[in-house]
This record gives C-alpha cells, structure tokens and sequence, in this order.
C-alpha cells in the first residue's frame, strides 16, 4: 500500500533505497528533516556538520573514499557552500555524490528568496526538481545514477511546497551502491591551475553529454492537452498548480531535470501550440532560457517574480476561473511569531534594549528580538554576519573619531554596537568574525545566546551541545574556553532569567575597553528535559495596571480589565515579568499543586 | 469525486500538525489521493499557522486557495476570521471558542475584534463553535484540544465509518494518551 509520506522523509527514503551510505548536513528550513529522516536508517551514517561548506566537504570526502553521500541545505546554505561546489564540478566524484538545495519561495522561514536554480548553470551540475513526495524519491535515487554514470555531483532542489508537503509514495527494498574503491588520481582531485585547466574541458563535455540525455530522460515528459492554443513549460511544485487549474486542457512540458535543458525538446514542444507560458517560481530561468533559443514565450510578464505561485493565480492569469469568496469588513490585527514564553532570549532582548544597546543580529529563534515590543535588534543579514559586522561598525566609529584612538564606539558617537549570536550559529561561522575581532582588534562585545540547541529548525543538535543527530553523546565544545584561547580576556556567562545579573554584565561589558564575550547560557524552553516552574499568577489586588511586566512582550502575558493577567496554559514560571514588578503582583501558583 | 479541502488554522504550538496527520491516515486509509502541506520554521513560534488537507480521486496542487476550502476547522476564533477567504461559499466552519491575543493586541496597539462568530454567521456562514479548551480539560488533558475538534468534524463525514477514525486515533496518538485522545474525541463528536 501506498504511504503518505512527506518529501523530505520521500527523499530520505530515496537515500536510503539508493544504498547512501554518508549523510553531513546543516539543518535549515525546509531541508532539515531529509537528515533527520535518514538518520533513523541504520544504514546511512549521518551527521549535522558545523556549517554546509563542511557539510559539502564532507560528503566529497566520503565519495572520494567510495561510499555514495549526500548533504542537504537550504539555499541560503548553499552561498555558503559554494566554494568547494564550484570545484567539485571539475573534479567530479568517485562514488554518487548528491547534493539538496532546498527554495524557500515565500520566504516562510528565510531571510531572503534566491533562486538556486542559477547554481547549477553557474557551477555546471546538473540538477533536478520533483514536484511531489514520489518524485522526490525517484529522483534522488536517480541522481546517483547521473552522479556516477557522468562523473558529477547532482543537485536535487526541493522548495517549501514539495518538502513540507505529504503526498503518496510506493517504497522499495535498499539496494547496495556498487563498490567505487578509492584510487589515487592526483590530476583528477588536485585542483590547482595545471590540473583544473585540464579538467575544465572535461566539465563543459560532461554539460553536452548531460544535454543529450535531457532530450531523452523521461523525467522530462509531455502531459498531453485538448487545446494546442496554449502550451506550458513548468516545473517543481509550479506543475502541480498549472495541473489543478487547467486539469488537461493545455499540453504541458514537465521538467524534471532542469539543468542542463533540452534545447531540441523544447523546441519541438513549442511547434505544436501556439502560444507558449513558462510557469515557474521566482526568477525567469526558463523562460530566459526558452528566449535565449529563439522562442516567443510568456513568462514573468504574467506571474511575478516574488513569493509562490499558486492554482488561482495560474487560472486568473489564463482567465480560466475566480472563486467567488466571503469576506469581513474587520480588521484583523496580524499574528507574527513571538518568543515564545519562558524564551531564555527574551531577558537578554530586553536588558539591550532597557540600555539603548545598537544591536547586530544573527539568523535563528532571537531574531524575533526585532519584534516589537523589544525592537531590539537592529541588523540581521546571514549567519554569522552579527559578530564580523558589528567589528566593523566599531572600526567605522574609530574612523569617525580618529582623535580618541582606538576608543570604544560608545564613547565616539554616543552609540552601543552589541553582536547577538546563536551558540549554533556561532559554531557555523560566528568563529571566524570573532577571530577577526580578536586579531585586528576592535572593542567589541559579542554575546552569544547559548541555548545548547539549534531553535528555529527544531531542536537538531550542534558542537555545543553535547550529543550527535542520533541523541547519543557527542564531543561537546566549550564556549568559554573556545573564547579564551583567541585571545579574549573577557569572557562571563550569565543566566538570562536574572535580568540584574544580565544587565551589570551588559554594562560592565561595554565599558570595559577592551573586547568581550558574555555567554547568555539556559536551555530553550522547549526542550523536552527542560523542568519548568509552575505558573507564575496575578494578585489582581497589588497589581495597579502599570504594564511594567508588558516590556517583555511574553505571549502568556495580556492585560484583563485593566490587570495583568497571566495565561497558565503558557507560562512556564521563568519569572522575567515578575523581576519587572515593582508592586510585588506575580506570585507562585506552586502551593496550588499544579 | 471532485477534491474535497480542509484547512486547519490556528496559532503555532496549537497542535495543528497532529490533526493532520491523523486526517492524512485516516483519508488515505479511505483510498483517496491524498495531499497535506504544512509550514515548518519560524510561523510555528506563535505565528498564524494554517495546514492544507486535500483528498480525492486525484489531488494535484498541495495547497488549497482564495473559496476552496470545504471546511475551515480552527483551532481560534480570530484565526478562522482571518482565513474566511479560503472557505467556499457553503464551506462548513468547525471552531473552538478560545481567543488568544496576538502580539499587537497584548502591546496594546490594536483590539482582539469583538463578536466575530456573529460577524461570521452574518454572512451566512455555517459555523459550528465549541469550547474545546473546556471539553480538552474534561477530557483529562488541555492539549487535547485538536481531537476534540476532529471529533466535532467526523460529525460532517458520513461516509468514513467510526472504526476508521479511531483506528487513525490508535495509529497517530501515543499508548499513554490514548485514552484521553479517545474521549476528547467522543467529547467533540457529542458536543
């Protein structure tokens, strides 16, 4: 029988099935739980790396040592790694080598919506794209055949709708990969300039090779339609859409290898209607494509290059149909995601901006710190970009005041640049910006938000926490001694739950002329070992309805009838509003045996 | 059959993805093309969160749009006012009566609406509202607010037998909770 099966756990099976044998990846949404999933096969060994470059690094090594291997990133993950995927292009791989790319079209999750389809025409590796939970097992599968039988790595890109979406899958048996003993070949996987001129030819042969295939894999198939006035070429989950709307009414081009094209394919395809629509997310790589041969198409004139596409949208455009639908005449106020109560950020958030504090943020749960009511982060670009950027705005402010010398910014312009990072995000290249920091020597405080887990993706394990992907104990790094052995005098850790505690080292740390680190250090709050505290309640009686404990935009916090009033199925008794109540109002529910 | 939609929205952390995937078990478990689609990430802190439950002979698209929905099933009320649009026109809402304040309202900078299930019903909308929390707790536990709400909902699936829905009941909640799953379940459906 068939299974429901969401993409990523279908391309975790496809991994499995394809005899994968190694597995490093990042987690990011939504590309995290392909290695979850693949985790709970015995077979695959599987691991969360530090970032996806080592990530990427990793799995090449296991490919050149003859295991077939795989990594998986979001797209944003993928900048990061495309250093050594620009050159493992040239050398190719020993055994299969799989590489996923996962889009966020909306930006559910992310800080910005690229299109990594551009990465597989830059970097010249062929790349495909499922458009459900069966293809997205298929096609890993298929990709380490490519892999192989080209030489090449393959990219899989999912997007949001097809890894996070459960669609229906047959399963089969896991077959073992056949054996790619390694071989010493220094002029295949040494690339300096002597050896990667040779193997540069090799890669734009492949590409050709790849090109010639792409007429004939029937991954790339032609639905046919009733009425040739219009033909569609589409892909991913944009197929989907195109086929709900019109159903087949119109020819449709379904790409399943989107790099390399087939030149001939879409040309003949083309011929037989009259008017072609390329249907495709974000930017305009096929139709771009479509018009570099030649070809009259509509594209992006129609649907925009922004956010995702859906079945209405396809329809209006082609003037198919519009559902009629009720609305209210209400505005409803927004519902953005919050810290969550009992969030260990949130006291750290608040003491930063109590102190006026130019906050530099990182990418994970903390950057909600921008949020009002805290609005306490002022920038957030990539991971690890607080910690480098915030050494530079200090060399900046030095720069505006050459005359106090290498002061701090605070006594420049009046201003208090903090870097808030992650411990995951620091491990994944928050180092690198603080080695800067301590080599060219900027008075910067860094705080690292030390939370022992990576939060936003839900809960995968990192090099601070202690234990590896499958739960078992791990190497565990020491934050602390990890600053210290850079070069920094001052290293503290405070609990973020003692907002006095936060806020003389905040303090202390700013004046203190010379660059710092606090660890900011509790466990998320949602962590299963975490044990909370009862519910903290309101003495309607002492509290006057000054909102002091309303600062801290806590979720379980709202105010009743002019009273704070307390919501016992969230809070979990942290006791940061109850520090900020000068009326003594909070009290414990603990005696109430809840 | 044409396919059919249930969206179910609510507010992250809710439990809105344990209810579908019961429903994804249970229509699968029906023979139908099935298809459910859920954001993951930063919207589960606390965020409006929706997931798209579609069955049929045939489902393409995994997401359901603007008049679609068969059946809004929500876990809050200002949630099933803010995803209204989706509903067909003689769609079906089930919803609990439990309000939550969104960041705007706790700040203070704008109002929780009032009387929105009138609001809605005024439009001639069929709601069925039911205090979930209250039947949860009956139940034995709060959090099993989403079984009372599948309860509720089976109400309006005349052709998927019992046995079925609580066979998906034993195949998605853990042993220790199943008893409670179960009654929240009944709780719902007898409301």
């Amino acid at each position: 029988m068939k299974q429901l099966m969401q993409g990523n756990t279908a391309a975790a099976r496809g991994l499995y099935e394809a005899g994968c044998c190694v597995a490093s990846s990042y987690p990011g949404t939504p590309s995290t739980e392909i290695t979850e999933e693949a985790a709970k096969f015995d077979e695959i060994y599987c691991e969360w790396a530090p970032n996806e470059k080592v990530a990427m690094e990793t799995a090449f090594g296991a490919s050149l040592a003859g295991k077939r291997s795989f990594c998986g990133m979001k797209h944003v993950g993928l900048n990061v790694a495309a250093d050594p995927l620009f050159t493992v292009s040239y050398t190719g791989v020993n055994a299969g080598m799989v590489i996923c790319v996962a889009d966020d079209a909306g930006m559910h999750s992310s800080q910005n919506e690229q299109d990594s389809r551009h990465y597989a025409r830059a970097s010249k590796i062929p790349m495909l794209e499922p458009s459900d939970s069966q293809e997205a097992l298929n096609f890993f599968k298929r990709a380490y055949e490519l892999s192989e039988k080209f030489d090449t790595p393959v990219i899989v890109k999912m997007c949001t709708r097809v890894a996070h979406s459960q669609s229906l899958v047959e399963i089969n048996e896991r077959v073992e990969a056949p054996e790619h003993h390694y071989e010493k070949n220094i002029a295949k996987y040494v690339m300096m300039p002597g050896n990667a001129i040779k193997r540069h030819p090799i890669v734009e042969e492949r590409t050709l090779k790849l090109k010639a295939l792409a007429e004939e894999i029937d991954i790339n198939k032609i639905d046919e339609g009733s009425d040739d006035s219009i033909g569609i070429i589409t892909s991913s989950t944009s197929y989907q859409y195109v086929k709900e709307a019109c159903g087949d009414l119109y020819p449709v081009l379904k790409l399943g290898m989107i790099w390399p094209l087939p030149d001939e394919k879409i040309k003949s395809f083309a011929k037989t209607v009259k008017r072609l629509i390329v249907v495709e997310e974000l930017d305009d790589f096929i139709e771009n494509y479509c018009k570099s041969l030649g070809l009259e198409v509509d594209g992006k004139n129609l649907f925009s290059l922004e956010g995702e596409l859906s079945q209405n949208i396809f329809a209006e455009k082609l003037g198919l149909k519009k559902n009629s639908c009720s609305k209210l005449n209400e505005v409803i106020p927004p519902r953005p995601p919050v810290m969550c109560a009992g969030c260990p950020h949130r006291g750290m958030f608040f003491t930063l901006s109590k102190n006026k504090c130019t906050v530099l943020g990182d990418i994970g749960c903390y950057t909600l710190g921008a949020v009002a009511p805290l609005s306490a982060m002022e920038m957030t670009l990539c991971m690890g970009a607080s910690v480098s950027a915030t050494h530079g705005f200090n060399k900046a402010l030095e720069l505006a005041a050459p005359e106090k010398g290498r002061g701090t910014a605070q006594a420049v312009e009046g201003l208090k640049p903090v870097a808030v990072i992650g411990d995951s995000t620091f491990m994944h290249s928050g180092m690198t910006g603080l080695a800067n920091i301590a080599y060219n020597q900027s008075k910067s405080v860094v705080i690292i938000l030390d939370n022992s887990i990576t939060g936003m993706t839900g809960h995968q394990q990192n090099p601070t926490t202690g234990y590896n992907i499958k739960g078992d104990p791990a190497g565990k790094i020491n934050l602390e001694n990890l600053c210290r052995a850079m070069g920094f005098n001052r290293v503290r850790v405070v609990d973020p739950y003692n907002l006095k505690e936060c806020e003389e080292a905040l303090r202390e740390e700013l004046e203190a002329g010379e660059s710092s680190v606090i660890i900011s250090r509790r466990p998320c709050a949602l962590l299963k070992y975490v044990k909370h505290k009862p519910p903290l309640k309101v003495n309607t009686e002492k509290c006057v309805g000054c909102k002091s404990c309303m600062k801290i935009g806590c979720p379980a916090l709202a105010m009743k009838n002019n009273k704070a009033h307390v919501d016992n199925t969230l809070c979990v008794g942290c006791g940061v509003c109850e520090q900020l109540c000068k009326f003594r109002a909070f009290e414990s529910t603990a005696q109430e045996g809840k | 059959m044409t396919t059919k939609n249930i969206m179910i929205v609510g507010v992250g952390g809710q439990g809105s993805v344990l209810a579908s995937k019961l429903l994804g078990h249970l229509l699968t478990s029906q023979s139908f093309d099935v298809k459910v689609s859920e954001v993951h990430g930063m919207s589960q802190r606390g965020g409006s969160v929706v997931t798209y439950v579609r069955y049929g002979d045939k489902v393409f698209s995994p997401v359901i749009d603007k008049g679609e929905a068969d059946f809004i099933v929500s876990f809050e009320i200002l949630e099933a006012a803010r995803w209204l649009e989706y509903l067909k026109a003689d769609g079906q809402i089930v919803t609990s009566t439990q309000q939550i304040d969104p960041m705007p309202v706790i700040t203070g900078k704008m109002s929780y609406p009032e009387n929105l299930l009138e609001k809605i019903k005024a439009l001639n909308i069929k709601v069925d509202a039911l205090d979930c929390v209250k039947l949860a707790e009956e139940a034995g536990n709060v959090k099993a607010v989403n079984l009372v709400l599948l309860g509720r909902l089976s109400h309006y699936f005349n052709d998927i037998p019992e046995e079925a829905w609580k066979e998906a009941i034993n195949f998605c909640v853990p042993k220790k909770f199943l008893d409670v799953n179960l009654k929240a379940f009944e709780l719902g459906k007898n409301a």
